[in-house]
């Protein structure tokens, strides 16, 4: 009742709007889904052309570059050849804005904010403003980040983990000022943006679901969203807790993370400190904000290949129950980034332990996606293509996590190219083509427009063979030694010819083929910003879909449905029900006589 | 100017270009009725053709790089739970190349089996729990296995050293590693950060060292509390407001550490001085082949990391935080070298935690020796305090015979005891 009210409220506003309240300060969380897209886009735009600028340094070191200087200017490139602080600077930047603006921002806030209220049968999420504030929140974080780009004394510059004392001092790394002050002030206020955002989503989805849409009829991407906004609430707090304490250790002269230090000269009277305390707070949340990253995607992906499959997404329970495994375990885990910290090798096994245990539910998932293809009539979207991609990514880079979840192997190749192609398969890539995916299915649910598939083909070819190519050649390198974020691998010439050879070959190869990666993206923006003004008009159900928002005018409302709310009888994965006329039935339509809800 | 010229023209070009693409393909939809929603069979089946062409691409790329570059470019590991844990990484490989190129092929054998066909209807399957509990189980029993050899594993990598290990410190900062040794007493003498000056990198405790701390931070040439009060209190020193106000916090840090360093001095135990008088020093970490080394990090500034590519070994140096790790290195440096066919061949310590500007410098050789060179270094080396490795003075001309002669015992018992480790590595691998 309380859906309705609400409803009739904004069916009241919805003549009144303005400019402002309809494209800027809007409540309605159609349009916030839009804001989010946007600026998800142009930050992960903007992270992927700094990629580009360090991959240069890393395939051709010491080369003078045109393209470097003419991004770097002088200060940062002089001659064209990129200044070592600052390629951890790009490094640092680089990661923050994919992990946190492009795929927990972007990729929860844009599809969260869409789908709740359409998929749940809602007229809006449970609080407009605090959506509203979530998304401003977010904007102004993403430009305090990407400001820091700009400032004389560089951005941050101690890797997107930001572990102190580095962090901490000045004197360490000209990032760490304030490029670093900034850094700690963006992620603050995106921590705020999060929170609102993930408890109005947690809310939205236990409170305002419409008549018949049980828990166990809802579709995987809102157990998905819900599990990662539970994740989001109990995790940041902890990173925020750990960013303000960093940040009293460097203006408050306090010692949580110092102790015991001389630096560029200087002693520091901190005593007693633990900066691995800090990388403890960190992974509290670092782990679970895999998943964060993670779990959207796949709750899009599960959506996207039953419907282009036409059949029932397979094990729907141990889906549900896998994304919940997933997210308990992943709060149990966080010490397996810290073998090599000193911890207690006892605390390192019972590590080693709960991470291994992940591989299961995961394991359970995959088989479950495969067996959803199997037998079924697939058709190829665009997004059809890149659900099927991410379930290969996921594959490929999940299992190498079972090497480095396990210590002994861990202490190994920690750190290296090893860890770093297997995360950014597992949760780079996989959580990129789960938003692509998400982007080119729900594109006319958001624009009223279609986009262009074969351009859309086009865009995934060239993404998969590139992303691919940039990162599965990284194992080798990892394996041959070399550590992550260094400069210049040509200063270990010597270091067993084999290996020294081997690791600039192969970084020739891989900065070609994140060129062409890149390049691929120009393919999709082009076919994103032609198709919002001049696509094809997109029909109410394109997809031929089961779920709710398919039954909304395509001409967006607020309020969502002009009339009354839908009422749901059935699960939404009945495709190619047998003794049913079509391969779909929509949520909405009434159980026949004698017939079994799945 | 005309680089200019040309790259704008292009610009402009592409621009009309794609607009006119755009229309065309407006037209193209238009004049056929095509709409973006129904897909094509062609398409479909151009897709799922390329499922298939792009799994063997894939697999042809990853076979390439495993014949070129081979399952490890590190080569053999030169510590012996290195060999246990490349034995242990390969099994791992089995088991994980396995499941990736069945779950890989499954997957896009089905992308392209079962692509949409005209009058094929999918299958309803929607679940099966028999299926569902082979999937939860197999997975289990095998991480079961992974998981139990793990962790034997684990506990014999971070099990304590023996007693008799060699003691060695590796002491890091922005950007170099340096060594120090035990020495004879193989007892690693005590430090306090405070102690640091030019003279005492290491920082280690002694009443001489305590001393100097504090007369050099009460009177030094720079920086001195000395130093500071005059300029604070000179009135002809013109300073910004905020000048005075770092250089008031610098003399009051700079005070209280005074405080604790007089502490120090007053509570200190001489009796102790000793452990760290026969310690030294060394720029190049030097092993023998067969020592079971103990070895202490311990970080000035950041942290950094020791990573020993080739021993399979890597632990984090943290500051304010003592951190321990232990291996037992079993190829010299020359065997290492015949082995890899590689000439100039060096073993290495890298720095692998980001650490500022020049981490990507930060390395130090590391040298494994047979008995007879690795006694040659020792005994040549000076102790802290000194004196030869043995404890006697350093000028020959200084020793009586007798001393001279029980120096001489001492050093062969030396080179016994190191050929006697050597023999041992040898006699196990039988």
């Amino acid at each position: 009742m309380a859906a309705v009210a609400h409803g009739a409220d904004h069916g009241h506003d919805h003549h009144e709007e303005s400019f402002v309240s309809k494209y800027i300060f809007s409540q309605d969380h159609k349009m916030i889904g839009k804001q989010f897209l946007m600026t998800a886009v142009f930050m992960g735009l903007v992270a992927m052309l700094l990629s580009i600028l360090f991959r240069i340094q890393l395939a051709w070191p010491g080369e003078s570059s045109d393209f470097l200087s003419m991004f770097l200017g002088e200060k940062w490139a002089p001659n064209g050849i990129l200044n070592n602080e600052m390629y951890l600077g790009l490094v640092t930047i680089h990661g923050t804005l994919m992990v946190f603006f492009l795929l927990t921002g972007g990729l929860s806030g844009t599809f969260s904010n869409l789908l709740i209220p359409l998929q749940i049968g809602a007229r809006d999420m449970a609080s407009g403003f605090l959506n509203m504030l979530s998304y401003w929140l977010f904007f102004l974080s993403s430009l305090i980040m990407f400001a820091s780009l700009f400032i004389e004394t560089g951005p941050a510059m101690a890797g997107w983990t930001i572990y102190p004392p580095l962090s901490a001092l000045p004197q360490a790394v000209s990032g760490s000022g304030l490029g670093m002050t900034m850094w700690l002030t963006s992620m603050t206020i995106f921590i705020a943006s999060s929170l609102i955002g993930s408890l109005n989503y947690i809310v939205t989805v236990l409170n305002l679901r419409t008549t018949g849409m049980k828990m166990t009829r809802m579709p995987l991407t809102i157990w998905a969203f819900l599990v990662t906004a539970i994740l989001g609430v109990l995790s940041f707090p902890v990173l925020l807790s750990a960013a303000l304490l960093l940040l009293m250790d460097r203006t408050m002269g306090t010692s949580f993370y110092l102790s015991d230090i001389i630096v560029g000269g200087e002693m520091l009277e901190n005593v007693g400190g633990s900066p691995v305390l800090y990388q403890h707070l960190f992974w509290f949340l670092g782990h679970p904000e895999v998943y964060i990253v993670l779990l959207p995607a796949l709750g899009l992906s599960s959506e996207i290949i039953s419907t282009n499959s036409r059949k029932p997404i397979f094990g729907y329970r141990a889906m549900i129950g896998s994304i919940l495994a997933i997210g308990f375990l992943s709060f149990i885990v966080w010490g397996h980034h810290m073998f090599v910290t000193g911890m207690n090798p006892f605390l390192g096994s019972v590590f080693v332990f709960t991470t291994l245990l992940i591989a299961i539910p995961s394991a359970v998932k995959v088989f479950n996606y495969l067996t959803t293809l199997w037998k079924g009539s697939i058709t190829y979207t665009p997004a059809m293509l890149f659900a099927v991609g991410l379930v290969s990514t996921f594959i490929t880079g999940g299992v190498t996590g079972i090497i480095l979840a396990d210590s002994a192997l861990d202490i190994a190749v920690h750190d290296t190219y090893f860890v770093v192609a297997h995360f950014h398969i597992v949760m780079g890539m996989s959580a990129v083509f789960g938003m692509f995916a998400g982007v080119y299915h729900w594109f006319p649910k958001m624009y009223g427009k279609m986009m262009n598939n074969r351009l859309g083909y086009v865009h995934f070819w060239i993404t998969i063979v590139g992303a691919y190519g940039v990162f599965f050649p990284m194992h080798f390198v990892g394996l041959a030694g070399a550590p992550r974020r260094y400069y210049d691998y040509s200063v270990y010439e010597g270091f067993s010819g084999d290996a020294y050879e081997m690791i600039l070959d192969l970084n020739v190869i891989i900065t070609v083929f994140a060129i062409i990666a890149a390049l691929g993206q120009i393919v999709f923006l082009f076919n994103l910003f032609v198709s919002i003004f001049r696509g094809q008009a997109a029909p109410q159900n394109p997809w031929r879909s089961n779920t709710l928002e398919w039954t909304t005018p395509v001409e967006h409302v607020h309020g969502n449905w002009p009339g009354e709310l839908p009422t749901v009888h059935r699960w939404p994965y009945d495709y190619s029900k047998p003794g049913m006329e079509e391969d779909f039935i929509p949520q909405t339509t009434p159980l026949m006589a004698g017939e079994e809800e799945h | 100017m005309i680089n200019k010229l040309v790259i704008l023209i292009v610009i402009v070009l592409g621009v009309i270009g794609v607009a006119q693409l755009v229309r065309l393909n407006e037209l193209s939809r238009k004049h056929s009725g095509r709409k973006e929603e129904n897909i094509p069979n062609r398409d479909n089946k151009l897709n799922a053709n390329l499922m298939l062409v792009f799994m063997i691409f894939f697999y042809a790329g990853f076979i390439w790089l495993m014949l070129k570059f081979g399952w490890t470019g590190r080569g053999p590991a030169a510590s012996t739970h290195g060999v246990g844990t490349d034995w242990l990484l390969n099994l791992n490989f089995v088991i994980i190349i396995t499941v990736f190129f069945l779950t890989n092929t499954l997957l896009f054998v089905f992308a392209w089996k079962y692509v949409k066909r005209p009058g094929v209807k999918a299958v309803f399957f929607a679940h099966s729990n028999k299926l569902e509990a082979i999937w939860t189980v197999i997975p289990a029993l095998v991480l079961a296995v992974i998981i139990i050899l793990g962790l034997r594993t684990w506990n014999d990598i971070t099990d304590e050293s023996a007693p008799e290990a060699e003691r060695v410190e590796v002491f890091s900062w922005q950007f170099a590693w340096k060594a120090r040794y035990s020495g004879m007493d193989n007892t690693l003498g005590a430090y306090d950060y405070k102690l640091t000056t030019a003279e005492n990198e290491f920082a280690l405790i002694n009443k001489a060292n305590i001393d100097a701390a504090r007369d050099s931070m009460s009177y030094g040439q720079i920086g001195s509390i000395k130093v500071l009060e005059e300029t604070l209190n000179n009135p002809n020193v013109i300073m910004s407001v905020e000048e005075r106000e770092k250089l008031t916090n610098e003399l009051a840090v700079k005070q209280r550490l005074h405080r604790l360093l007089t502490q120090m001095g007053i509570t200190h135990n001489d009796s102790l001085d000793v452990l760290a008088s026969n310690d030294f020093f060394s720029d190049t970490l030097v092993l023998l082949k067969g020592q079971n080394y103990e070895f202490t990090f311990r970080s000035k500034d950041v942290i950094h990391s020791a990573y020993f590519p080739h021993f399979r070994a890597q632990m984090n140096t943290v500051p304010g935080m003592e951190t321990r790790m232990k291996f037992q290195p079993i190829y010299t440096t020359e065997e290492m070298r015949k082995e890899m066919n590689d000439e100039d061949f060096e073993y290495i310590l890298m720095c692998n935690k980001i650490c500022g500007g020049s981490h990507y410098n930060m390395k130090m050789p590391v040298r494994v020796m047979n008995a007879e060179q690795y006694y040659n270094w020792k005994v040549n080396q000076t102790t802290y305090n000194g004196k030869t490795y043995f404890g006697y003075d350093a000028d020959p001309a200084n020793l009586s015979a007798a001393e001279k002669a029980e120096q001489m015992k001492k050093r062969e018992a030396l080179l016994e005891s190191y050929k006697a480790i050597e023999a041992s590595l040898d006699t196990e691998e039988k």
